[in-house]
Order: C-alpha cells, then sequence, then structure tokens
C-alpha cells in the first residue's frame, strides 16, 4: 500500500501544515468578534449614494463613543463596529452616518452586545469545548477498550485524538488566514463549527481502526504475519468508503457555501476544511502513525 | 410468493406514507401552495416557524437586578417578571413574541437574564419603550396648608408660569397602582367619551376609603407616570373600591392605559444590556439563499449517489427525499424556530443522513465481490454495516446534544436540526432504502442486475 510505504511524506505534509496553522495563529491571532467581546454592530444602506469614508469619521470622531469601525459593504452600505452602545448612543450614531438627515438610509441590522453577555458566552463556549471534547475522549477509549496486539489500545486512542487535533487545527488556521484578508471575526458559529469537526472526523478515524483490529484478529493464528500489510490491506478495503462518506457531506457544504445564507459561509468553509482534512488524516495520518508507533515499538524492544 | 408479494405490498405502503407526508409540507406551505389562502384552516395552522434572523425583528436581552430578592423566591419573581413583560407585549398584538428567562448558573455566569424575541418589530426603541415603561399611578390629597402660591413676576409684569409649583398643592398618599386589582375601559354613555375604571384590591379598597372620608369636598389628584391626569371633587365617601379617571383620553390612549395598568408594575428592576435588530430585507434573502443551497445540495448528493452506486443509489436518493419531507414536516408540526444556522444544520443533514447509505452499500459491493448472491449480499450487507453506522453517528449526537445544550438560540437551532437529521436519517437510510431495495431483489439475477447493483467506476 503506497499510503503506508511512503508515510513520512504524508505524516510531514501533516505536521507542516499544523505548524503553520499554528504559526498563522501565533502571528495573526484570532480576531474575536463581539459575540464574545461585546460591542455594537450596525449595518446601514442608503437609499441614494453613501457619503464618502472621510466624510463620516470626522463627525463620528466627534461623537467620542471609543473608537470606530467604518467599512463599506458592497453596494450602497457601511457596517459600523463600535463598543455596545444605549439607545441614545445609537440614535446618536444612526443620526450623524444619515449626515443629519441629509442622506436617508435603513439600518438593516443592527447589533449591541453588553460586555457581560459576551463574558457569558465565552464561559459557555469554553465549556461547551471542554465537555465535548471529554465526551469525545471517553467515545474513543470505549471504542478502544478491547486489547490489541501488537500496538496496545491505548496507543489508537492517543493517535485518534492527535489526528482530531490535526482535524480542527488546520480549518482554524484557514480561518485566521481568512479573518486577516476578509476582515471576518470569531462569533458563535466558529465556536460551534469547531465543535461540529470534533464530532465529524473522530468517526471516521475510528471506523478506519476498527477494520484494521478485524484484520488483525483474523491473523492473530499466523504468528508471521506483517503489522503494516495488514494496516495496508485495511486502507485498501476502507479508503473508499471513508471519501465517498465525506463527499456527501462536502457536497451539501459546498452548496451551502456558494448558494447558501451569508451569515453561514465562513462556517460552512470551516466544516469543509474540517471534513476534508478529517477525511484526509483518517487515511493518510492515523494508519501511517499506526504503523509508525509499532516500529518504534520493535525497535524500543531490539 | 405471498413473501415478494408482501415486499411489494410494503414497499407501496413506505411510498405511500412518504407521498402523504410530502403532501402536507405542500399543502401547509404557502410559498409551494398557490391557492393556500383558500386551505382549510387545518393546513393554515403549520406554517414554519422563523427565527429573528430570517423574519426579521429585535431581540432583547435584559439583566434582572435580584439582589434584592431572598434566595428561595429568585425563581419565583422571575417567572413574575417574565408573566409581567409577556403581558406587556401582548397589548401590542405583536404575533409569536417570544419572553424567556434565562436564569444563572455556573455555566452562564451569576446572571438572571430576560430575553425577549419580537418578530416583525424593527424598531427598537419603540420596543424597548414598550417594554420597559412602568405606569407609575399614584393618588394625591390636598396639602394641609393649602396656601396661596408666592408667584415670581417677570420683567414684563406678568406672572411667570414656569414659576408656579403645582404639585406642592397634593401630598402623596399610600394608594398607588399596587394596590390595584383591575382596571377596564368604559365608556360614557352620554357622550361616548372614553374613561378608565379602577377597581382596587383589598387594602385598596379601604385606603381609598379613607382617603375619600377624610377629604370630602375636596380634590383628590390622580397622577399617571408623575403626571396628574384627573383631579376630582370628593362628594362623599367612596367604599365600593372603584373609581373612574376621565382624563379626556382618545379612545386608543385609554386602551392602552388600561393594558398597561393591568400588566402591573415590574417586580424586579431590569436593565438593557443587549440588543439585536434584523431587517426583514436580510431575512428574507438569508431563507432563499437557504432554501436555493438545500435544493443544490440534495440534487447533487442525489446525482452523486445514483451515478456512483447506480440502482442502490437511485433507491438511496428517492429515501433521502423521504428524509427531508419527514424532517420539513418535523419542523413545522413541533414547531422548531428555523435560523440560518439551523438550515445550515439541516443540510448538512442531508449529506450525513446518506453516510448509512454508503456504508451499506459498499459492504454490499464487498460481498457481492465475495461470490454472494444480490439478495444474500444485501442481507450481510445491511446487518454487517450496522455497528460502523452506529459509531458514526454516536459522536455526531454527542456533539449535537451538548451543542442544544450549550445554546443561545442560535446553536440550539443548529444543533436541534442537525441531531434530529442523524436519528431520522437512521431511520430512513436503513429501513426504508431496505424496503424499497427488497423489491428490486425480486428481478431475476443476471448480469444486468449485478451490473446495476454494482458501483463505482469498475463493471
Amino acid at each position: 500500500m503506497f499510503i503506508i510505504k511512503h508515510k513520512k511524506i504524508f505524516i510531514t505534509i501533516s505536521a507542516i501544515l499544523v505548524l503553520m496553522s499554528l504559526l498563522s495563529l501565533a502571528i495573526f491571532r484570532l480576531n474575536i468578534g463581539i459575540d464574545f467581546k461585546g460591542g455594537a454592530l450596525s449595518e446601514v444602506t442608503y437609499t441614494d449614494a453613501r457619503p464618502t469614508q472621510e466624510d463620516l469619521s470626522k463627525p463620528l470622531e466627534d461623537l467620542a463613543l471609543g473608537s470606530i469601525l467604518l467599512q463599506p459593504t458592497e453596494e450602497k452600505g457601511y457596517i459600523v463596529k463600535s463598543r455596545s452602545l444605549d439607545d441614545s448612543e445609537h440614535a446618536l450614531l444612526l443620526k450623524t452616518l444619515s449626515v443629519d438627515g441629509k442622506s436617508t438610509l435603513t439600518e438593516i441590522n443592527y447589533n449591541s452586545i453588553g460586555p457581560s453577555v459576551g463574558r457569558e458566552l465565552t464561559r459557555k463556549a469554553i465549556i461547551a469545548i471542554i465537555l465535548i471534547s471529554l465526551a469525545i475522549i471517553c467515545f474513543i477509549a470505549f471504542a478502544f477498550r478491547k486489547v490489541a496486539e501488537p500496538v496496545s489500545s491505548w496507543r489508537y486512542g492517543l493517535i485518534a485524538i492527535v489526528t482530531l487535533l490535526h482535524d480542527v487545527i488546520i480549518p482554524v488556521g484557514i480561518f485566521v488566514v481568512l479573518s486577516r484578508v476578509y476582515g471576518v471575526e470569531v462569533d458563535t458559529l466558529f465556536v460551534v463549527a469547531v465543535l461540529t469537526i470534533l464530532g465529524l472526523s473522530v468517526s471516521d478515524t475510528i471506523v478506519i481502526f476498527d477494520r484494521i483490529r478485524e484484520n488483525l484478529k483474523e491473523q492473530a493464528e499466523n504468528s508471521k504475519f506483517n503489522f503494516s500489510e495488514v494496516v495496508g490491506r485495511s486502507l485498501e478495503q476502507s479508503f473508499v468508503r471513508s471519501i465517498c462518506t465525506s463527499l456527501t457531506v462536502m457536497l451539501v457544504l459546498l452548496a451551502l457555501i456558494f448558494f447558501g445564507p451569508d451569515s453561514t459561509k465562513y462556517f460552512a468553509i470551516m466544516l469543509t476544511a474540517g471534513m476534508f482534512f478529517g477525511t484526509y488524516s483518517s487515511i493518510f495520518v492515523a494508519s501511517p502513525l499506526l504503523v509508525w508507533a509499532e516500529e518504534w515499538q520493535i525497535a524500543r524492544k531490539k | 410468493m405471498w413473501k415478494n408479494l408482501r415486499k411489494i405490498i410494503l414497499a407501496l405502503v413506505v411510498l405511500a406514507l412518504g407521498v402523504g407526508v410530502a403532501f402536507f409540507v405542500f399543502k401547509t406551505e404557502p410559498r409551494l401552495n398557490k391557492s393556500f389562502e383558500t386551505e382549510k384552516a387545518f393546513f393554515k395552522k403549520f406554517p414554519f416557524r422563523l427565527g429573528l434572523d430570517l423574519s426579521g425583528g429585535s431581540h432583547l436581552v435584559y439583566k434582572a437586578d435580584v439582589s434584592a430578592v431572598p434566595a428561595g423566591q429568585v425563581n419565583e419573581s422571575m417567572d413574575a417578571l417574565r408573566d409581567v413583560i409577556e403581558r406587556r407585549i401582548n397589548i401590542f398584538g405583536i404575533s409569536e413574541p417570544v419572553v424567556q428567562i434565562q436564569h444563572g448558573s455556573f455555566v452562564s455566569g451569576g446572571e438572571e437574564q430576560l430575553i425577549v424575541d419580537l418578530p416583525g418589530i424593527t424598531d427598537i426603541k419603540e420596543a424597548v419603550k414598550m417594554i420597559g415603561d412602568t405606569p407609575i399611578l399614584e393618588f394625591k390629597v390636598e396639602g394641609e396648608g393649602n396656601e396661596p402660591k408666592a408667584v415670581k413676576l417677570d420683567k414684563d409684569g406678568k406672572i411667570d408660569l414656569g414659576s408656579i409649583d403645582l404639585s406642592k398643592n397634593f401630598v402623596a398618599t399610600e394608594l398607588t397602582g399596587r394596590y390595584l386589582k383591575k382596571a377596564s375601559l368604559e365608556f360614557n354613555p352620554n357622550n361616548r367619551e372614553p374613561s378608565v375604571k379602577l377597581l382596587f384590591d383589598e387594602k385598596g379598597t379601604e385606603l381609598f376609603a379613607k382617603i375619600t372620608k377624610e377629604n370630602v369636598g375636596k380634590q383628590v389628584a390622580i397622577y399617571l407616570d408623575g403626571a396628574i391626569i384627573s383631579s376630582p371633587n370628593v362628594n362623599e365617601e367612596i367604599t365600593g373600591g372603584e373609581a373612574v379617571i376621565s382624563g379626556g383620553f382618545t379612545p386608543d390612549e385609554a386602551k392602552i392605559l388600561v393594558g398597561r395598568l393591568n400588566s402591573g408594575a415590574l417586580p424586579v428592576p431590569v436593565t438593557l444590556v443587549s440588543t439585536q435588530t434584523i431587517g426583514a430585507i436580510l431575512g428574507n434573502n438569508a431563507i432563499n439563499a437557504g432554501v436555493k443551497a438545500a435544493i443544490i445540495g440534495f440534487i447533487l448528493v442525489g446525482l452523486f449517489l445514483t451515478l456512483w452506486y447506480r440502482l442502490p443509489g437511485f433507491v438511496a436518493t428517492v429515501s433521502l427525499s423521504i428524509f427531508v419531507f419527514i424532517i420539513l414536516a418535523l419542523f413545522k408540526l413541533l414547531p422548531v424556530t428555523l435560523t440560518a444556522a439551523g438550515i445550515a444544520g439541516f443540510i448538512i443533514s442531508m449529506g450525513i443522513a446518506v453516510d448509512a447509505n454508503v456504508l451499506v452499500f459498499e459492504r454490499i459491493k464487498e460481498e457481492m465481490r465475495a461470490g454472494r448472491t444480490i439478495v444474500d449480499a444485501m442481507k450481510l450487507g445491511f446487518s454487517r454495516a450496522w455497528f460502523s453506522i452506529r459509531d458514526s453517528n454516536i459522536s455526531n449526537i454527542i456533539t449535537a446534544l451538548i451543542l442544544f445544550w450549550f445554546g443561545t438560540a442560535l446553536i440550539k437551532g443548529f444543533a436541534l436540526t442537525l441531531g434530529m437529521g442523524v436519528v431520522v436519517s437512521m431511520f430512513s437510510a436503513i429501513i426504508v432504502t431496505r424496503v424499497f431495495l427488497s423489491v428490486f431483489t425480486l428481478l431475476p439475477e443476471g448480469k444486468v442486475t449485478r451490473f446495476l447493483f454494482g458501483s463505482g467506476i469498475s463493471k
């Protein structure tokens, strides 16, 4: 099986991608949105031509509402970001944006989140991430509870967790780059995407590992079997299925990216990346790592 | 023979049920049913329930200050708060407002919150006003020394009206809106002028009797929100616990006042911590985009299944459409509040729904390669793939459950539609597909049928 033969190449590719993702995360940082930070976001469109950014920036500054970020939208509008506003401040902001009523505008979206609400959501998100990770680790432990030779059971679990991290870190890295280029912010859906990837990608790895152990059991009487050959054969038997199950999910995700609502676009991109790398890792990373672990075990025994 | 007939009948029954569900979805959906307006009332009862991000509207989060409430009574006072705010909103006749309590907990932090969703209301100022306004009703009596007021003269020698503080004429009594049992709208039979009739509770009746007794021949002033609205002369002691305010209202004003008085004062003070308004256009665009993505996603999956898995793939596509209609019917019946994220969850669940089919078909292919007949391969395929199907769905269900629990409305919508999709798909992908496929196994086995049951690019 060529995947096992060239395992070093695939493992290296993955390692590089993970490193790059971590690096971009360290350099660019996650761009935390108002869902978590608190703040206000207002999206307005003008009936006629919109005032230029220069015209608006000075009066906006004079409002003394802290720093106000003005982003032009595709059509005749702006997205305005600021700290969270109360009613009168919000009214003042709209008045300024309309140049004291000279340019008529409609506010199509307004969102103001108090800092306490943001803190609450952050706390919830962290707890959800911890809980789902724990649940998945329990699930993995349960799936690999039976002892398997020659690689001990806990190594399967450990490798499953390593590939799971791989599946999450790379989409996060992609998101960081996207957020750098398009100014996307980390919102609630980002957290949901990360958690859904955890759920979606773990099963793929487990299905392949199950196949490996099934084949190992059949080989148990044959004392001279070759571990990497068994892994290779298991991969051959299951990779079409693995790709096909992911492909159906990726097809609907692609439809969601290209035709779906704007609000779920980046969510769908992250999930697609998660699905893709989840499938990639269960075929090209998890099993090679398993063979590697076995070789390393033998080398240590000698 | 009987066995074969039973297979066909079963398949027809399942198909008929599927068509029935589809018929229900079409009939109850104004966007699909052109003669929706003339349908029976039954079919109009099940519209899709749209979340705020799709219907447009306002989402308000209030923080309730319960520091003054004894620890054991926090839940009660939050319930009372919800009821009051619900009543206030209902006066304005908004369709399907949602008022929810979110209790403080370890997870959410210590704050007691009240979440208010107002579909269709995009004027946030008005929304905030209608919820936050507390009508303060007070009864005041003439002060002891009701002496002539000092009046300032301005430069021109005229009386400066601004300098007269009329309110000082009256002193507060114990009687306030707190002791109100009920307010109702009345019309004067002579001139059709609206007035507001107040009915006091026991304590209020007592207080009102005392006030009227002590002030016979004097004025009693009725204040609303700090402004005097009526100051009738007291002719005699009133013991019946009833008072009438005729303050020259318009009928609408009187009606709103009655509603506000009946809804009562807030049991705990609240502050607005978060607001969100979504314009209707944005929501409408999101719906159209979501529907488009769902249809295209369905077509892509159907094409892939049919091209790759041939006959079983086509059958799986038919099952998938039954899955779609079952889910849509459930959305209507439960009902599930649909958000953009919820639609995304539904679309993704279509992809996950056919996972089970893929697992089964790959297994069938394997068994056929091992030389088994189509009938045997199918039996083994379904039974052997079950464990993989179970395993791959468990992790998704775990995620959906935790997300649902974690949830703000946005996430709950996603978790719910995804979770429902995963559960229903286990039924549609396994049972429905199997029932349909078993009919095709009645075909005589030969090259053609083996090709039809094969898969991939190979023969």
